[in-house]
């Protein structure tokens, strides 16, 4: 089926580059925040509440997206929450990637009673339901930004072990790995430099999913109320605030609605194209 | 007799996980901030009032102590009393699971429906503009989480076309006659449609919402394992015996290639279950997950507890059910 | 009037190079006609062209399959399929792959008569029983309960053959029904297909690369080479003096059993360049399809 395999392939591309795009845009906004952004984001003015957004009557010219019920700038905020976002999926992901990784790499490498423990701990953090405890360690932790990296780190380290360990045994079976033993090498050193490069792919492509998903769970916290202590505005905060004057206010709701939207599913098709690109079959 | 040996075994294995999951949940929420006993009484309450409750739930206890105490009660099947209501967890939560229980299976079965179909019709249509589609809706719908697609579904179908309910379990002015707390389930039975009408209505879109990201993932996994059927010797045999496409994707294809996609969907469904809690949440749905979070919130630690343990329990469960459905799917298995 | 008359049919890769080049042949009812060639040369292709299961990387670019005074490339696919579903069957090559793993044998065997045929069930399982019976095995009731993965290769390829005579086609495409058995298996495999072909007076169109198979089953054969015929006789006057020098080579390399000092004679070079530039010719000719 020649045909439908371009087709894939065309569309596989076009994805990566938009995904690259909206994720690039959305660097741009969280790095220049406080310039780009047209109003402050934490400025309330009551009588200027509820005003919709720009293409609707009633509108106020500078407000472009609309202002929610204590009349604060939707985009100015959207563009501030950004940051949050950004920040957290940038940190959580690479952290819980490391450790996740690491934890797999060893597991699966050096099996015997390390990957019989780590084997274990899996079994048992995968029968924790993962809201519910990410829930439980901010309550723990106590808001603020290093909480959620922290909680979102201990909850989906396993999400990256899992895989690695798989890979890491399969590789460790193939016979480049025994000529690297036999040449003298150290078990860590073949860990390192035989391993590691083969499991890559699956670790990169592990690694955006993972971002998108710190950013989703940055945002559920927010929604329960449970983020940042700060006024700083979160995405998920206003989708919370947002939810409440659904019928008066649908704006602000819906545009750090699409906003996250958009950036989870930028996340998921980045990984998806890299994938794409990484795979032999296809290339 | 093999058979025997591996259940045994895997009920073992369970045990363990459940109660490494019942140590862990129990040591990190006694080390949450925040003092539960303070929270309940009211402002004003005196010094002795709160020593003599914290008592009461044995919270002055050394932790170790605090933890067999606990286990022994588990023993009994007691598994201690909410610090918010007062009652019993045990009751509590059995109360609330039916509601949980019902969104899940109902989600289970919109997932399969809806993944089904994306993946015979891909099947069926393979090659063309329609797989194309079909791959394309699914890859969005697997790249979006539930709680999302619970928001999405909200603005959609609650406010632009208010076609279902976005709050509740059923409409508070109604009048229940059940006896269980299966709604959906009970009104089925006693034939009362205009309830369960009402039931699904509330239902539809948190269930809509869980099941779709499944869905895609069934849609995907499916549509692989069929394409990679269809080219197998007996499905062309079969066509040389006159069957058209669709009686050859269902007749042969379908039940070969539906067995793979079984396990990873059982995997799936515990995400699904867990997922609940937010769902349930942004739809104010009276289940299991609902409670949770204001546990939390509240610091009700020995509901907390409670509910943790039964959801790894559900987890657990559902992993060994999808097991022996392969086993006894398999009819190479069965016989080996 | 022949009951398959195929006639110039060529076939190729899609967007590739041709497999089937301008083929011709007549298989008259009862008959057995063989297709002998090495690897690739498209004796299979030409038993899946008929029976309407090319794959969908294969196109046909020219020609007629005329089976029981009808053009099975002119028709819709539909009538097609019900055509060939009625009047052919197929014994394939491998029976550890070709029959269902999750059903039982039973209904593998009646499932066309019920559904397409319209027997009723009753009706369906005597046939089977019957047949299985005809393949020499016994116990046919136990066998119809049992799942392929229960048993052996040879009787799995024993309940393919009574299948491909459960609806008394006119013709069936064997497409190297003995390949994938046990040498030792492989005789009493050929005496079957051989015996009830006779009983059951069907037209078959019989796959195989092995000359000797040719010789005790068929009455006549197609040579093909990179999806050319090259030749088409009688068994008989193949075997006393073959026409072309390829097909001479082909008698000659095979072995010789009753006088292994003869050694292997693989194919000349001289012959293989000399049929290779017949191909090339009919290609820089090819006004064919």
């Amino acid at each position: 089926m020649l045909d439908g395999r371009s087709m894939v392939r065309r569309r596989a591309g076009a994805r990566l580059w938009l995904s690259a795009l909206w994720l690039g845009l959305l660097c741009l906004a969280a790095l220049l925040a406080p310039w780009v952004a047209p109003k402050d984001p934490l400025a309330q003015d009551l009588f200027l509440g509820r005003l919709p957004p720009f293409w609707v009557q009633g509108a106020e010219p500078g407000y472009w997206l609309g202002t929610d019920s204590l009349g604060r700038d939707v985009l100015s905020r959207i563009v501030h929450g950004a940051r949050v976002a950004l920040m957290v999926a940038l940190v959580a992901g690479t952290v819980t990637c490391l450790v996740g990784a690491t934890l797999g790499l060893l597991a699966g490498f050096l099996r015997g009673w390390v990957d019989m423990v780590i084997s274990r701990l899996i079994d048992i953090w995968m029968a924790f339901p993962p809201v519910l405890f990410s829930i439980l360690l901010i309550a723990v932790l106590g808001p603020g930004l290093w909480s959620i990296i922290i909680a979102i780190v201990v909850i989906d380290w396993t999400r990256f072990a899992r895989v690695v360990r798989a890979e890491a045994m399969a590789q460790g079976a193939m016979d480049y790995v025994a000529s690297a033993r036999v040449a003298g090498r150290g078990r860590i050193g073949t860990m390192l430099r035989e391993i590691l490069p083969n499991v890559l792919p699956t670790i990169v492509v592990l690694l955006t999913l993972e971002m998108g998903i710190a950013v989703i769970v940055e945002a559920i916290l927010s929604f329960v109320n449970l983020s940042i202590s700060t006024d700083d505005p979160t995405w998920g905060g206003m989708i919370s605030e947002g939810r409440t004057s659904i019928h008066q206010a649908w704006w602000v709701l819906v545009f750090p609605l699409v906003t996250l939207f958009l950036t989870v599913l930028s996340f998921s098709q980045l990984g998806e194209g890299l994938k794409d690109r990484f795979d032999p079959v296809l290339r | 007799m093999p058979f025997l040996r591996i259940l045994v075994l895997r009920l073992l294995t369970t045990v363990l996980t459940l109660a490494g999951v019942a140590v862990i949940v129990f040591f990190v929420i006694r080390v949450v901030p925040g003092n539960p006993i303070a929270m309940m009484l009211p402002p004003g309450a005196t010094e002795e009032d709160v020593a003599r409750l914290t008592a009461l739930y044995g919270l002055d206890k050394p932790l170790l102590t605090q933890f067999g105490i606990w286990v022994a009660g588990v023993m009994q099947g007691d598994f201690g009393t909410s610090i918010t209501t007062r009652q019993p967890v045990l009751d509590l939560v059995l109360g609330r699971l039916p509601a949980t229980l019902e969104l899940s299976i109902m989600a289970l079965v919109m997932a399969m429906i809806l993944g089904g179909a994306a993946a015979l019709t891909g099947t069926r249509y393979r090659g063309g503009r329609t797989e194309g589609a079909i791959d394309v809706a699914n890859g969005m719908a697997l790249s979006v989480p539930d709680f999302l697609w619970g928001l999405v579904l909200i603005l959609v179908f609650g406010v632009l076309v208010p076609v279902f309910h976005i709050s509740g379990r059923v409409t508070p002015s109604l009048e229940l006659p059940f006896t269980t707390d299966f709604y959906l389930f009970e009104s089925l039975v006693r034939l009362r449609l205009d309830l369960w009408a009402d039931i699904v209505s509330h239902m539809f879109m948190p269930a809509l919402a869980l099941a779709i990201p499944l869905a895609a993932i069934i849609g995907q996994l499916l549509k692989q394992s069929l394409k990679e059927t269809m080219n197998l010797d007996y499905v062309t045999l079969a066509r040389t015996k006159g069957y058209g496409e669709s009686r050859v994707i269902l007749r042969e294809a379908l039940r070969n290639a539906a067995l793979p996609t079984l396990t990873l969907v059982g995997v799936q469904f515990t995400f699904l279950i867990g997922g609940t809690v937010i769902i349930e949440r942004l739809f104010s749905y009276e289940g299991l997950g609902n409670m949770a979070i204001d546990a939390v919130i509240n610091r009700d630690l020995p509901l907390i507890q409670g509910i943790v343990i039964l959801f790894a329990a559900i987890f657990t469960a559902v992993n060994l059910v999808v097991d022996l459905l392969y086993a006894v799917l398999n009819p190479r298995l069965r016989h080996a | 009037m022949s009951f398959l008359s195929i006639r110039n049919l060529s076939v190729r890769l899609r967007k590739g190079p041709p497999l089937l080049r301008a083929v011709s042949l007549e298989v008259a009812a009862a008959q057995v006609h063989g297709l002998v060639g090495e690897s690739g040369a498209g004796k299979s292709m030409i038993g899946k062209a008929v029976l309407g299961i090319l794959p969908p990387s294969v196109e046909v670019t020219g020609g007629e399959i005329w089976l029981d005074g009808v053009d099975l490339l002119r028709l819709p696919a539909r009538v097609r399929r019900q055509k060939i579903g009625a009047t052919c069957a197929l014994i394939p090559q491998d029976p550890l792959t070709a029959l269902n793993p999750s059903h039982r044998i039973g209904p593998q065997i009646t499932d066309r008569l019920v559904d397409i045929l319209g027997w009723t069930r009753a009706d369906a399982d005597a046939r089977a029983r019957d047949l299985l019976a005809e393949v020499q095995i016994a116990d046919p009731d136990r066998v119809m309960r049992s799942y392929p993965h229960e048993l052996s290769g040879g009787m799995r390829q024993r309940i393919l053959i009574a299948s491909a005579f459960a609806a008394e086609p006119k013709l069936i495409v064997a497409d190297e029904p003995t390949t994938a058995l046990d040498v030792t298996v492989q005789k009493q495999i050929l005496k079957l297909i051989g015996g009830m072909q006779a009983r059951h007076g069907t037209a078959l169109l019989f796959v195989t690369h092995d000359l000797g198979v040719v010789s005790k089953v068929c009455q006549r054969l197609s040579v093909l080479y990179s999806g050319l015929v090259v030749e088409d006789t009688s068994v008989a006057d193949f075997f006393a003096a073959p026409g072309h020098p390829y097909s001479a080579a082909l008698l000659a390399a095979t072995p010789k059993y009753t006088d292994p000092a003869a050694g292997l004679q693989p194919v000349p070079d001289a012959v293989i360049a000399a049929v290779r530039a017949e191909v090339a010719a009919f290609d820089a000719g090819g006004a064919h399809g």
